[in-house]
């Protein structure tokens, strides 16, 4: 039987560039963009894809009745890609917009990178935007035919701290270590956008479409 | 190790077709917009930016149908601009697989747009537009205002005041034009460049007058610029991106290969 891959929709900008990007690698999968919760319900695999301020980010998926589905799918065990704003919503809490509740599949919390330096004393430009080295820290099979310190495109000025060490699969650097790439079981989740890095983000994605976990 | 600072092909796309004038004039015609971007992502650009030049209503359609060509072959970030005037063409540019938009003369016009720009879609997908142009004597400290229509129209704004208002209002990125160096292949402005970079805590691209790689270098090392943008010495294949990159290494810079 075909594998039914969904894309969730909820009205936040740029989901087709994850799809496509899915397209590209699938091997007979089905990629669904979808803003109907019973498709992710039944979907073999979940991506959560995100842009934008988390504040509109958790309203749009409350609305549409995706919080209670992205934390089913992820207690049922199905395979879950959360990517940059996606990975912010899954921690537990956020300080942007003021403080807002997040879907706490993770415990992390999303904050802001604030005032910082390069080893140079250069003031580091935020948003962190562009090409950066992501350490892996634990094996993981998304990093399958990925080498160590491949580099990966980021656009974010928050990012995720407070997590633990078990649930960190991979690190970046910019003023200071951050979580690039977190894991729990079934779900996986990167702060940078594997859909436009290409290549080794088009590896990621294909792998996310073969993992078993 | 670190963040690689970044080199962006520029695509002047007129008509479906990527062109390139040299002082706005002797308009050459470069090719297909979608093949140039993968040639580009192949070499290794990381980022394309893609500018509209088209003046028709006709002509939106057909970028917006390029854009979406191009999103589903070249996975790397595409900004788009030209044109850009309403919240809805953000988002038609947005869904046709936009990662960012650039606002030039619209943020002139109605800075407030700029605001709601970044809020309605995020600071990180929203890129201003700023075509510089010095206007202090030589005996003067140095003055850069911004102008528009293609560096025609003065409007008294002084450059970097304007930058700082941008990014106060959430635009997550500079693309700053020299238009005295524009065309020239003599290389950057220089200073203004490295005033604008101090100036603001977001990216900076600096744009207009590359002639050679070491401009590129100068750019980054010099002006302080976190991206340089480029246009014809990657179009007519007097360097390849790769060759650049490998230039930028050699002198010390950060870059993704």
């Amino acid at each position: 039987m075909t594998e039914t891959v969904a894309v969730l929709d909820y009205g936040m900008g740029n989901l087709h560039s994850a799809a496509k990007a899915l397209e590209k690698v699938a091997s007979g999968q089905k990629i669904v963009i979808t803003s109907d919760p019973a498709v992710v319900a039944s979907a073999d695999r979940v991506v959560f894809p995100g842009v934008g301020a988390i504040r509109d980010c958790m309203r749009e998926l409350s609305e549409r009745g995706f919080d209670q589905a992205v934390r089913e799918a992820a207690a049922r065990g199905t395979p879950l890609l959360g990517i940059c704003v996606g990975m912010q919503a899954l921690m537990s809490h956020s300080t942007e917009n003021g403080g807002v509740e997040c879907l706490g599949v993770f415990p992390g919390e999303v904050i802001h990178f604030g005032e910082r330096y390069s080893e140079f004393g250069d003031r580091l430009k935020v948003p962190h935007m562009g090409w950066n080295q992501v350490r892996q820290v634990q094996p993981h099979p998304m990093w399958a035919g990925i080498p160590d310190f491949s580099r990966f495109y980021f656009v974010h000025s928050y990012h995720v701290s407070d997590l633990p060490e078990n649930q960190i699969a991979g690190v970046c650097d910019y003023g200071l270590e951050f979580p690039a790439a977190v894991c729990r079981g079934n779900v996986f989740a990167v702060q940078f956008h594997p859909e436009k890095s290409a290549p080794h983000g088009l590896t990621l994605l294909e792998n996310f479409l073969r993992w078993a976990p | 190790m670190g963040l690689a600072k970044r080199i962006i092909p520029c695509l002047d796309v007129d008509k479906g077709r990527v062109v390139k004038g040299v002082k706005f004039e002797s308009i050459r015609d470069a090719g297909d917009p979608v093949e140039v971007a993968k040639r580009y992502n192949d070499e290794g650009a990381d980022e394309i930016t893609f500018l509209d030049i088209t003046a028709s209503h006709e002509g939106r359609d057909t970028t917006l149908h390029t854009v979406e060509k191009m999103a589903s072959q070249v996975f790397i970030p595409l900004t788009v601009g030209g044109g850009v005037r309403t919240l809805q063409d953000i988002r038609n540019l947005l869904n046709a697989g936009a990662d960012k938009v650039s606002i030039n003369s619209a943020a002139v016009h109605n800075p407030e747009f700029v605001r709601e720009a970044a809020d309605r879609f995020g600071s990180q997908c929203i890129v201003v537009a700023i075509d510089a142009k010095k206007v202090s004597a030589e005996s003067e400290p140095n003055r850069w205002e911004i102008f528009t229509h293609g560096g025609r129209k003065p409007t008294g704004i002084d450059a970097i005041q304007w930058a700082k208002r941008m990014t106060d209002y959430g635009a997550g990125e500079i693309l700053l034009t020299s238009m005295d160096k524009d065309g020239t292949k003599n290389g950057f402005d220089i200073a203004v460049t490295r005033a604008i970079a101090d100036a603001v805590p977001v990216p900076v691209i600096a744009s207009g007058g590359v002639g050679t790689l070491q401009h590129l270098v100068n750019g980054v090392l010099q002006g302080g610029a976190d991206a340089v943008l480029a246009a014809s010495i990657f179009h007519f294949a007097e360097y390849t991106i790769r060759e650049a990159k490998e230039y930028m290494i050699a002198a010390g810079i950060e870059m993704r290969l």
